[in-house]
């Protein structure tokens, strides 16, 4: 793209974009971290993500106020407005990830020293995983500006939905099988719940890179999987 | 973006409201045989609709609002080709009375151009031009103009006051309401807030919002910001030709070319 005539605007907008990609990378090792915190029950790690999360904070709120500063004076326009409208909704939805990733590292600590077998946790860091790979792809996608991309990613959302369903299942399998697990498997439940809003927040960024290319919201209903796990359960019960 | 596809957007841009002006392949000439000012320039100007022209120095807008009441014949050598319709009537029309044409299409200029009597004559002085009226009935024309140019409760009270001891905003409203009194069905403007400050500048746009609607507006202007305010369509024009034209939304937003996105965005070279 063409310079502003105004260099100091480049500059504004270049600045936004480094911070975006900060949080990105911040976001991605909380995500990664709190997963490896949770299955090798490394009560260090998990505090590391618990503390990174301060960091991504300020950073939306250094986004969010160089944003504001930027529209009150520059009057931003077409692009430049989706740029700076899109750095908002991004910054808010990679603190969002860095919240369920620190709720995850959280909850590993109070699992502490809860017995486990490594058996339960299969699935759930196969779910994390595919998570990690959306949030990855969509902030490639960003930093791209690649709409393609961030189709695919929206598109994907579904697997994470029916991985997320196959969790469930596995779980109540095992907490069935011995009650003894149920406590660890329910901890292990709302893990599973927080790795799918990630993939959540991942799409909704595939969403607004599509808008900021384009000016336009991605056409047509996102593919939806399997019901929701509540819905199966209450299906199974029946 | 080529020529055609350029003016069917033109045609598509608020297709279900009523034309007042259609501006037709408009070719422009400051010198007999001279280069081309304006480019097989086409669009449209909305019944009661703000129509703002933007676009580089030395683009053409300037030159398309003279064009749309003959405003350059006053200039021998200049000229124009192609169609200028309002109503269906040929405006560039040789035998088209100059006069009637412009008390119809009305202007305001850039620097506020009162003439050198009292406001009360400012307008009437303008009126008498096309009517003759009884002094009541002019003094109900006078202050029917100075209420809808948004003035009346400013100068009432010094009526027989000189027109130049006003403030460059009132100067400017006052000169809207010269335009307004005649009746016109099209007022153009020609950077009318360039010589005013913000709050000046605030009553003109709220002026042009409250005249959209009984009359058909056309606004020169440099800023993108006033555009982008006060306007319901936009036409960009560079190097005398009509680049894009569309809901001024549209244009502000997501504009279809690069160049429109260039200039709005502030990365011309």
């Amino acid at each position: 793209m063409t310079d502003h005539t105004l260099k100091a605007y480049d500059k504004e907008l270049e600045t936004l974009e480094r911070r975006i990609a900060e949080m990105g990378g911040i976001a991605e090792k909380m995500v990664i971290d709190a997963m490896d915190a949770l299955s090798n029950s490394d009560a260090a790690l998990a505090q590391a993500v618990i503390v990174s999360d301060e960091r991504l904070d300020a950073l939306q709120r250094e986004i969010e106020e160089a944003a504001i500063l930027t529209i009150a004076r520059r009057q931003p326009m077409a692009i430049d407005l989706r740029e700076i409208i899109g750095a908002i909704r991004v910054a808010g939805d990679l603190e969002r990830v860095g919240d369920l990733a620190k709720n995850i590292a959280k909850r590993s600590l109070k699992i502490g020293g809860e017995p486990r077998s490594r058996r339960e946790i299969v699935g759930l860091k196969h779910m994390n995983d595919v998570a990690t790979e959306l949030l990855k792809d969509v902030l490639d996608a960003y930093a791209q500006r690649d709409m393609d991309r961030a189709r695919a990613v929206w598109e994907r959302d579904v697997e994470l939905d029916a991985l997320e369903d196959s969790v469930f299942r596995d779980l109540l399998t095992h907490m069935m099988e011995d009650p003894r697990n149920i406590s660890y498997c329910a901890h292990l439940l709302f893990c599973s719940k927080n790795v799918e809003r990630i993939g959540d927040h991942a799409t909704n960024i595939a969403e607004t890179v599509f808008y900021l290319v384009t000016g336009h919201p991605l056409p047509g209903e996102r593919p939806k999987g399997a019901p929701e796990p509540s819905a199966l359960a209450s299906e199974a019960s029946a | 973006m080529d020529m055609a596809s350029s003016n069917l957007q033109a045609e598509a841009a608020g297709a279900a409201l009523r034309d007042k002006i259609v501006v037709k392949s408009l070719d422009f000439y400051y010198a007999p045989g001279g280069a081309k000012a304006l480019k097989s320039v086409s669009l449209p100007l909305k019944l009661g609709k703000v129509t703002a022209f933007i676009g580089p120095s030395g683009c053409g807008k300037s030159t398309l609002l003279r064009v749309l009441n003959r405003m350059y014949d006053l200039y021998p050598g200049q000229h124009a080709e192609g169609e200028v319709l309002m109503d269906g009537e040929n405006l560039l029309d040789p035998s088209l009375d100059l006069n009637l044409l412009r008390s119809r299409v009305g202007m305001v200029f850039q620097k506020p151009t009162p003439f050198p009597m009292s406001i009360y004559d400012n307008i009437a002085f303008g009126v008498r031009l096309y009517e003759k009226l009884p002094k009541s009935e002019m003094d109900g024309r006078v202050e029917q103009a100075l209420k809808k140019a948004a003035l009346w409760n400013e100068v009432k009270d010094k009526l027989k006051s000189s027109g130049l001891g006003l403030s460059g905003g009132q100067q400017q409203r006052l000169c809207i309401a010269r335009s307004v009194a005649i009746r016109p069905e099209v007022i153009l403007f020609d950077e009318p807030t360039s010589a005013l400050d913000p709050i000046a500048t605030a009553k003109i746009e709220e002026l042009i919002d409250e005249l959209s609607g009984d009359y058909t507006l056309a606004i020169v202007t440099h800023s993108m910001q006033q555009a982008a305010r006060v306007s319901d369509f936009t036409a960009f024009m560079y190097l005398g030709e009509m680049i894009e034209f569309d809901d001024t939304k549209k244009v502000f937003t997501t504009p279809r070319d690069k160049r429109t996105q260039d200039y709005i965005t502030g990365r011309f070279g």
